[in-house]
């Protein structure tokens, strides 16, 4: 039986991925969430494939992830982490796509603190690209993780209530769950200290609102981002104290509101700032489903760009 | 690609209409030139002369470039004098002023005269201008009368703007009396923070740090009051914006002596063309939106806006291939001046002959050079044109050093088929 099949080459954001193509790779996610039921968690999918991961910013739960989920399918994996201080010598892009020629790569995934660096990267090399984190533009693994987790949580993902809170504009995990909820019908409504919010952002289908409280009456379920703390030392964020008391999940916050929201966070937490601990930990959170369904839907997706005719009943 | 060589002692151009812009007369005429100097046509001897047939072309002077960056001292591998001078004159361009943001940067007389020294012999005049404050540090006033003495046509800091509004004003001050203009990069540094593209719902969408309209406009008001204060002569370059546009015109009716130029880019492009992350499209001021572009047509067309000028900005490839953060600001400008703002002015409504001013006596007045008349006797400076003419932009119509132009494979109305320079004169290849 052949298996449905992404019109993507590469996964470079979730903005312009049709609806159908964000079904699939979600529909197969589940699959391969039952992979990672099995006593062996290892399927030959992708045996003879060679994959790279290429980290320009450390990241430690999205590399892991994505290794995980290329090792479960058999891949063969390199790991590549360079520094930004490399960048800054000038080990640009350039570089790296003449790397990955020479190392004849079938695919690479990438992190880099530049936006649109996967999109040059895919217009040089013959390689599928996936984005793990283009700088301040779009984490698409993240954005349909959470929607896999949303969908697990809700058996559905149109006419969801989906608020996002925190610093929007220096956030890539907002920006893929605004353009992949939008796409499969949830409403979306972002919600942060007002500089932090970009400010043409209702022109991208949101809804905008500095209230934290109105979010929380509103939503079906919030994804608390985190706050930088080096943003604070920068003096645009004030306190610890000022931002927890108007933007936090607190638990007290929460406990006003008696209705059932689910709990998102990309982590890594701040615990007891953009959220506190009992809430983390609480039944409300999903947070470490996320986790989990990282793994599944960064196996649909390396499954779907490099092995896409190879029916999956026969992993 | 067409070529450049050495004018030959005598060419006679026929066939076309002579327009000359100090006058604004347009006559059916053959040009004849002899050693460089416009000759009546009975003095030409038909079997020495070079003949070059401008059927369907104007004949017009030589366009003035009140702004490019020629790289030299410092960074050759971008631009020289040299190579810069055979760019302008593919695009049309026999006068050059040339931006002092080198390594080191023209920030005193001895640089000024190395830049015309260099200069001599080349295609084009050159022009140099020289910086407002020492080593561009925004702070220190350069030696500015005597820059002026050994030849600076004018004094920017361009590349950075002079924050300090102190600073700039002791400038307008101290060169009054000079009358040359001050030339200030209009973006307040904190506001336009990190921006590398305009800030608006594109920027959000691309993730990328925004540099608002307010960055420019902010300047741009700052400029214009210390200028109408102090009476000296201020031109803000590359305006990009509905607002700075505004300033001016309020500023302009209220009888200061500012003046302001627009770049073909920005007036040809939107920030459109940075959406697929392009890096040559990364430009400083940024390219803004479809309703600004808009507003600076109408600028020029109204005369807010005094003339076009390039901000031909040269990179190499290899920096330009980085990401969008590390790539530097700036894209080259002079093969593709007229196609881009003829195509774009004359959608609007402007004459060949209007744009043709925006090239020639627009930026004269701004820099106070004086154009002479065509007429037998003066110095041959010009360009052919063919305003009909459609032509697609390649690799080949470049003669810079550089190539950071997202206009590649753009297709223009209007091509410069042919300019005449000091010793030097270029030839469009025939129907390419």
């Amino acid at each position: 039986m052949s298996e449905p099949t992404v019109t993507l080459q590469h996964l470079l954001g979730l903005e312009g991925v049709s609806k159908q193509d964000i079904q699939i790779l979600l529909d197969t996610g589940f699959r391969f969430r039952e992979v990672l039921d099995r006593p062996i968690k290892k399927v030959p999918t992708l045996t003879g494939i060679n994959v790279v991961n290429l980290f320009f910013e450390s990241s430690t739960r999205t590399r892991i992830s994505f290794e995980l989920a290329e090792k479960r399918l058999s891949a063969d994996v390199t790991n590549f982490t360079a520094s930004s201080s490399s960048l800054n010598k000038g080990e640009g892009l350039k570089d790296t796509i003449q790397n990955i020629h020479a190392m004849k790569m079938d695919a690479v995934v990438m992190r880099h603190p530049a936006p649109g660096s996967t999109k040059q990267l895919s217009q040089f090399v013959d390689a599928v690209v996936i984005n793990a984190g283009d700088g301040t533009h779009e984490h698409p693994t993240q954005g349909l993780l959470d929607m896999m987790s949303l969908q697990e949580k809700f058996g559905r993902l149109e006419g969801l209530k989906v608020g996002i809170i925190g610093d929007i504009a220096h956030s890539r995990v907002a920006l893929s769950n605004i353009f992949g909820l939008n796409t499969v019908g949830a409403d979306v409504m972002v919600c942060g200290p007002g500089h932090l919010i970009p400010p043409h952002i209702s022109e991208l289908g949101v809804i905008v609102n500095g209230d934290v409280d109105e979010v929380l009456s509103w939503a079906d379920a919030v994804n608390v981002l985190r706050i930088q703390r080096e943003r604070m030392g920068e003096g645009i964020i004030p306190s610890v104290r000022e931002y927890r008391s108007r933007f936090g999940i607190t638990t007290e916050r929460l406990a006003r509101h008696k209705r059932e929201i689910v709990i998102l966070h990309p982590g890594p937490m701040n615990r007891g700032v953009e959220i506190d601990s009992d809430v983390a930990d609480g039944d409300q959170a999903i947070i470490l489903d996320q986790v989990l369904n990282g793994v599944a839907i960064r196996m649909s997706v390396l499954y779907h760009l490099l092995a896409p005719h190879q029916p999956l009943e026969e992993t | 690609m067409g070529t450049i060589a050495t004018l030959p002692g005598e060419m006679i151009i026929k066939g076309g209409i002579l327009y000359d812009p100090t006058t604004r007369e347009s006559r059916r005429q053959d040009v004849a030139i002899r050693n460089g100097r416009l000759v009546e046509t009975a003095e030409i001897s038909s079997s020495k002369a070079q003949a070059l047939d401008a059927s369907g072309c104007l004949i017009t002077h030589g366009f003035i470039d009140v702004h490019a960056h020629f790289r030299e001292p410092g960074r050759e591998d971008k631009e020289t004098l040299a190579t810069g001078s055979r760019a302008a004159l593919a695009g049309g361009f026999t006068r050059v002023c040339v931006m002092p943001n080198t390594d080191p940067p023209i920030d005193d007389p001895e640089g000024i005269h190395f830049v015309l020294e260099r200069s001599e012999g080349l295609p084009v005049t050159i022009y140099p201008i020289g910086t407002v404050t020492k080593g561009q540090d925004g702070n220190e006033l350069a030696e500015l009368l005597e820059m002026r003495a050994a030849g600076a046509l004018a004094f920017s800091d361009d590349g950075l703007p002079i924050q300090n509004g102190e600073v700039l004003r002791r400038a307008l001050r101290y060169v009054r009396e000079l009358g040359v203009p001050i030339i200030n990069h209009a973006e307040d540094v904190y506001l336009r923070a990190e921006g590398i593209m305009n800030e608006s719902a594109l920027s959000t969408r691309l993730g990328l740090p925004g540099n608002p309209v307010q960055a420019e406009a902010a300047m741009v008001y700052r400029d214009c009051l210390l200028a109408e204060d102090v009476g000296g002569r201020l031109h803000i370059p590359h305006i990009s914006s509905t607002l700075a546009v505004e300033l001016v015109r309020r500023f302009k009716e209220r009888g200061g002596a500012i003046t302001a130029e627009a770049t073909p880019h920005h007036l040809g492009l939107t920030e459109e063309a940075v959406r697929d992350f392009n890096t040559h499209a990364k430009v400083a001021p940024p390219l803004r939106t479809e309703d600004d572009r808009q507003a600076v047509v109408a600028g020029l067309i109204d005369g807010t806006l005094d003339c076009i000028a390039t901000d031909h900005a040269p990179h190499t490839i290899e920096e330009k291939e980085q990401d969008i953060y590390q790539a530097p600001f700036g894209m080259i400008g002079l093969e593709s001046a007229f196609g881009m703002a003829h195509s774009t002015l004359r959608k609007a409504g402007l004459t060949t002959e209007q744009v043709i001013d925006l090239f020639t006596t627009g930026p004269a007045r701004v820099m106070g050079l004086g154009l002479t008349p065509l007429v037998p006797g003066q110095k041959a400076e010009l360009v052919i044109l063919h305003p009909d003419e459609k032509w697609t932009f390649t690799r080949e119509d470049i003669h810079s050093r550089s190539r950071n132009t997202p206009m590649l494979g753009m297709t223009f109305t209007g091509r410069v088929r042919g300019t005449i320079g000091r010793n030097m004169w270029f030839k469009a290849p025939e129907n390419s």
